[in-house]
């Protein structure tokens, strides 16, 4: 008996059953604008997912959707093996929301933020002091605890801002855009927060333009381009499925070589060419000679691997950016 | 340069409603009601005073001053109180000295006149003896009494002017002797005369002259022991026109922001829904609006003996409800409106204008007939006669009924409005 296909029927399954949030054909219009015409995510139990798009993809519509915050003309949400509804709201305490905008009370401290949104998702007493407790400790805003937010730079704001959504505990977390307008510093802050969070078993779903951060500290990414799921995988996997895991090498020279060579991308300009390798150890060696036998010199050499840029633009022909 | 600026200015003010609105309509709207108010629209008539008479004395005499008042272009004279929809035969009943008494007391009319018996015998009585008119006189209202007093002798004057002929030339014989038979006769000619004249009525631009020779006693049946009657009127009339712009501020401006900072998202994301949430902002606005309007009436107690502590009961239920209904207009306006500009400029249009017209900025007393009307369409209104029923005629809780009633139905109404506005901020 072949165990091949019963080995991926239960891959399969398991994959289902560690599926936590499920968006299918997600559809919805404001008058002429179509937001979402058919999008699909999923996201998995303890994982990172980031939705990556350019402006107006999509991408807060759908985090609005899952949030209630918006009625879907068409489509299904699943959170934890209950569809969600705008009038279902029992299931959706399991969320937790980030808004891209700093959503906190100025005029009050870290304390009391994070006391009255604890409150109001359900916490008091001693469960409410130590979830406060944690989220100072999280975001390093003890020593700040008891100033008032308006006071405090960006970076603050943002921890702060991800600490009131995630107070309550929830099993998924929606972050729309949380590192948008930050420094690298506090940039590089937020990422170590969230790998802790995620660390406790959380699973996570952000928004992001930041094409580095998605690559490098996401699970998976899911490209929406005008309302549509056009990707979903890894970033191993997203490259295999379009550019291929090929190396991209590009030498300056102090002059293009007269004769054309086939498989090599020439610009003039720069006088830079391009060509592309499986294996640049195997490939790069036999380059040099080629240029060498004809009279080039090489003034610079550099190697990319493959990037989220050149997938998004594979997948959608313009730059994310676009 | 200064044209680019210049160009820059006009294209903003051309696509900012809020704008041309407080730049072009706002002043004319203001305009319009100061102009009704004071100058009277054009082919308007002035405001009448409405006049209780009763007639006391029943002679010649009172029957020609009833008539005269009657006729008084600037007077509404009732000699009979209108039937109520309480009186169980439904009739008008003829007015006699403690029912005119009563409707004045009720704010029905601000001035009665009572003609007293024996005025016609001893009328007109230039030596200050016999009884003079009476004027039981209502004076929240302080212009009515001054008025119909002025009227009063102007009524007389052309409108009895033989009775006072003959009343003169009676105290001429007495302090100066008899009149000799030839001026008796010339006299005796010329009175019918005179009574014939009175008929006449003045025309454009003609006056009467008044030479204050009637006595007339006035009485004032509601503030006489009061220590500083019109204050109190005047702290409603300020606290409820900024309640209104604290509660639109502070309430629908609040909401507003709150949807601009995205909190409102974050709220909704937890265990609140929307209806919750417009609550607890109506609550805190109610408390606010209380506190700040006690504030306003402590501060008149203290420094203005404003009667607040012999008033408590009736002050207390007048501003809960008036700061309800406040929060609630507040709340709606905020959920009508898109911005925080949209709402400074929409607030400040419509509650100038309601304070205009509903007696916050001058009192509707001194408003024509139509304007007193158009007042009862504004909530400042009811809130202040509330709170002049209060502290003015000593009304008794159930007598505030109509004012709370309405009071009432506005938050209620206001509150549904604005949960049914906020429904766009619900769900996208």
């Amino acid at each position: 008996m072949d165990a091949g296909p019963a080995a991926r029927l239960a891959a399969e399954v398991t994959a289902q059953m560690n599926s936590v949030l499920k968006v299918v054909q997600a559809h919805k219009r404001y008058g002429d604008v179509q937001a979402l015409a058919g999008a699909d995510v999923e996201l998995r139990q303890g994982e990172l997912l980031t939705l990556l798009g350019p402006n107006g993809a999509g991408k807060t519509t759908l985090i609005r959707a899952i949030a209630g915050r918006v009625r879907l003309d068409q489509g299904q949400i699943t959170l934890l093996d209950q569809a969600l509804s705008s009038r279902n709201g029992r299931a959706r305490h399991r969320l937790g929301v980030v808004p891209q905008e700093i959503a906190l009370y100025p005029l009050l401290t870290p304390l009391e933020n994070l006391e009255a949104f604890g409150r109001l998702h359900g916490l008091s007493g001693p469960k409410l002091r130590d979830r406060v407790d944690w989220a100072l400790e999280w975001t390093g805003l003890v020593e700040r605890s008891r100033d008032i937010v308006k006071g405090f730079s960006g970076g603050m704001k943002r921890r702060l801002n991800i600490a009131c959504g995630v107070l309550h505990s929830p099993d998924v977390v929606l972050l729309d855009e949380p590192t948008v307008g930050v420094d690298p510093q506090s940039r590089e802050r937020i990422w170590e927060m969230l790998d802790r969070l995620k660390s406790t078993g959380a699973s996570l779903i952000l928004t992001t333009h930041q094409l580095d951060e998605a690559q490098s500290r996401c699970d998976r990414i899911t490209i929406i381009d005008h309302g549509r799921t056009i990707a979903t995988g890894t970033f191993a996997e997203l490259v295999e499925r379009t550019v291929g895991a090929g190396r991209l090498v590009s030498l300056t020279l102090d002059r293009i070589p007269a004769a054309a060579w086939n498989g090599l991308e020439v610009d003039e300009k720069t006088r830079t060419i391009r060509a592309r390798f499986d294996d640049v150890a195997v490939g790069l060696p036999g380059l040099l000679q080629r240029l060498h036998d004809a009279g080039c010199r090489v003034q610079d050499v550099e190697v990319h691997g493959p990037s989220l840029q050149a997938v998004f633009l594979h997948l959608t022909g313009r730059e994310l950016r676009e | 340069m200064i044209g680019t600026l210049l160009r820059i200015s006009l294209i903003n003010l051309r696509r900012d409603k809020i704008a041309w609105l407080l730049s072009f309509v706002v002043p004319v709207i203001f305009f319009s009601i100061f102009a009704v108010i004071f100058g009277g629209m054009r082919g308007a008539s002035t405001a009448k005073v409405r006049v209780a008479i009763v007639d006391e004395d029943n002679t010649d005499t009172s029957r020609r001053l009833v008539a005269a008042l009657q006729a008084e272009p600037g007077l509404q004279t009732f000699t009979e109180r209108p039937a109520k929809v309480t009186d169980q035969d439904a009739k008008p009943l003829p007015l006699n000295r403690e029912l005119a008494q009563q409707m004045v007391r009720d704010g029905d009319l601000p001035v009665a006149i009572i003609i007293p018996a024996g005025l016609g015998k001893s009328f007109p009585s230039f030596d200050g003896t016999g009884p003079g008119l009476e004027l039981l006189a209502d004076t929240s209202d302080p212009v009515a009494p001054q008025m119909v007093a002025g009227l009063l002798q102007k009524a007389v004057m052309t409108g009895m002017p033989d009775a006072f002929m003959e009343g003169g030339l009676s105290q001429f014989e007495k302090h100066a002797g008899k009149m000799t038979p030839e001026q008796k006769k010339a006299v005796e000619a010329w009175l019918p005369k005179l009574k014939e004249a009175k008929t006449t009525k003045n025309g454009p631009g003609e006056s009467s002259q008044a030479f204050g020779l009637v006595q007339v006693k006035t009485t004032d049946v509601l503030g006489a022991k009061k220590s500083n009657p019109t204050i109190a009127f005047y702290a409603a009339a300020v606290a409820v026109m900024f309640l209104l712009f604290t509660c639109a501020n502070a309430g629908g401006g609040v909401m507003l922001e709150e949807v601009e900072s995205g909190t409102l998202d974050r709220l909704l994301s937890s265990n609140l829904n929307m209806t919750q949430l417009l609550l607890g902002k109506w609550l805190w606005l109610t408390l606010v609006g209380i506190v700040s309007v006690t504030v306003m009436f402590l501060w008149g107690a203290i420094v203005f003996r404003v009667e607040l502590f012999s008033h408590l009961i009736g002050f207390f239920v007048m501003t809960v409800l008036t700061a309800g209904a406040a929060s609630s207009f507040g709340l709606m306006l905020g959920t009508l409106c898109k911005s925080r500009g949209q709402l400074a400029g929409i607030s400040t249009t419509v509650i100038l204008i309601m304070s205009a017209v509903g007696g916050s900025m001058f009192p509707r007393f001194l408003m024509p007939e139509g304007m007193r009307t158009a007042g009862l369409f504004t909530f400042n209104a009811w809130a202040l006669d509330g709170y002049q029923k209060v502290f003015w005629r000593d009304a008794a809780l159930w007598e505030l009924w109509p004012q709370l009633l309405v009071l009432s139905a506005l938050a209620v109404i206001f509150l549904v409005a604005a949960r049914r506005l906020a429904r766009r901020w619900e769900i996208a």
